[in-house]
């Protein structure tokens, strides 16, 4: 399938990318890894008329370990996200990264990529929101930085302005006695998830809540945040009732509509399942357990 | 073609370097088959899924046709061309043979390739993770069970060198 014709621009970096995206106008568009734009460009549901690729800007791709923080380079590859050491201390990220679609969609495609395309399917947004987590921006009127919960407005929509990038993602590392689990149920590996459950805990003791984040994937126009599940159990003892009221309020919290990967009732009901599921794994892992888990397929 | 803007891309392709001006839209698979007649690489689903494009292009796996050619320039790329010596079969090639890892063959390309990525990076994957390394690569004929039987193999048979 041939892409409808687009003029190829190499940017040898982000303030050169800025000032071509500038020049070439609104129908121009920044060219990451490129796994859901090629996808839709092939579709035709994307028809740029220019792109300006950003592959050979060096320095991005980087991930660093830094006073508390983890930082990534805009054009680390889910799979440098998923081998690096720094991030097997956050569980969470990890089992987001290792879960993306297969092996070699994450050989190439980006994490800033993937929060800038804001895809309502897309595993980083729902991930990310659970933590304290911000971009940092770069444009004509020089950088700024941006809590992830202001960049997102829509599907597909961000507040960055159109000749503005994403150089870097900030995530804040949680408190030792903090788990979070990431739940995706797929179809099977290459597919975006018909569902997910993002979740991260922090306690009190063995088993007191004292605050916590769930955010559901796939099942809106963008990734939600479900503030009443989280309410659920806030400052509350974590069992078996307290986890079943919040996986419910999660379900009510849902927005999803009926497509080719399941009805909306369905998705509720898998939505419901996934928070309990994550629930109980952040639990083990902010008790000091090694939990393994991740994107749920068939033949997995 | 007059109007029509054209780039040039330059590639190592299986250790020999090799140059061709195309429009930028050339998607990867198409630059190596149409333009270097390297048609080993197949096009299957030709929408990201199922992994019969499969290359390695700087020691990683990508789905060729889900990157423009020019996204490519400078780099090596592995096509299954690239996996014999002199006529001798490469180890994967051999374990698919014996195995029997393949029926109508039009994956194998793509998970020959999936293969040596994994064993390069894990020289003795478990089931579990060689099962996860090749959930890119669909095998339409679902023989998957003689399909890890040869990876297996391969594993084994690299070991010994």
């Amino acid at each position: 399938m041939y892409a409808h014709p687009f003029s190829y621009h190499r940017a040898k970096s982000l303030a050169e990318a800025s000032k071509l995206l500038q020049q070439l106008g609104d129908e121009s568009r920044v060219l990451a890894g490129g796994q859901s734009l090629i996808p839709l460009m092939k579709m035709r549901l994307a028809r740029p008329t220019a792109l300006i690729d950003i592959n050979f800007v060096p320095g991005l791709s980087g991930i660093q370990s830094h006073n508390g923080e983890l930082r990534f380079g805009a054009l680390a590859r889910h799979t440098d996200v998923e081998m690096s050491e720094a991030v097997a201390t956050i569980p969470i990220l990890h089992d987001c990264a290792a879960g993306i679609a297969d092996v070699q969609v994450r050989n190439q495609g980006t994490i800033g990529g993937s929060l800038a395309e804001a895809d309502p399917s897309g595993d980083w947004g729902a991930t990310l929101l659970t933590l304290e987590t911000s971009l940092q921006c770069t444009g004509p009127q020089g950088e700024r930085s941006i809590r992830l919960e202001d960049f997102i407005k829509d599907a597909y929509t961000t507040v960055l302005a159109h000749d503005e990038l994403v150089r870097g993602i900030t995530v804040k590392k949680p408190p030792r006695n903090s788990g979070g689990a990431y739940q995706a149920f797929k179809r099977s590996a290459p597919v975006y998830a018909t569902a997910s459950a993002a979740v991260q805990l922090t306690l009190e003791g063995k088993d007191i809540c004292r605050d916590m984040r769930v955010v559901l994937g796939c099942v809106g126009l963008t990734a939600i945040r479900a503030k009443k599940a989280e309410d659920e159990l806030r400052g509350k003892k974590i069992d078996g009732k307290t986890i079943q009221r919040a996986a419910e309020a999660a379900r009510e919290a849902a927005e999803p509509y009926s497509d080719m990967r399941g009805s909306a009732d369905y998705k509720r009901a898998l939505v419901a399942a996934l928070v309990k599921r994550a629930l109980g794994i952040a639990l083990r892992r902010a008790r000091g357990e090694r939990v393994e888990a991740g994107h749920e397929y068939v033949g997995r | 073609m007059s109007g029509v803007e054209t780039v040039s891309v330059r590639v190592r392709v299986n250790g020999e370097p090799r140059e061709a001006l195309v429009e930028p839209r050339t998607l990867l698979v198409e630059f190596l088959r149409e333009n270097l007649n390297l048609t080993g690489t197949h096009i299957g689903c030709d929408t990201t899924y199922c992994g019969a494009c499969t290359v390695l292009l700087n020691g990683r796996t990508v789905k060729s046709c889900t990157l423009f050619a020019p996204m490519a320039d400078g780099g090596e790329i592995t096509t299954v061309e690239g996996l014999s010596t002199n006529g001798a079969l490469h180890p994967v090639q051999q374990a698919f043979a014996e195995c029997h890892g393949l029926q109508c063959g039009f994956c194998t390309p793509g998970l020959l390739l999936s293969t040596l990525h994994l064993l390069n990076k894990n020289a003795k994957p478990t089931d579990k993770q060689i099962r996860k390394a090749i959930a890119g690569n669909t095998c339409r004929c679902t023989g998957y069970q003689n399909i890890l039987k040869a990876i297996r193999m391969t594993a084994d048979e690299m070991g010994k060198r």
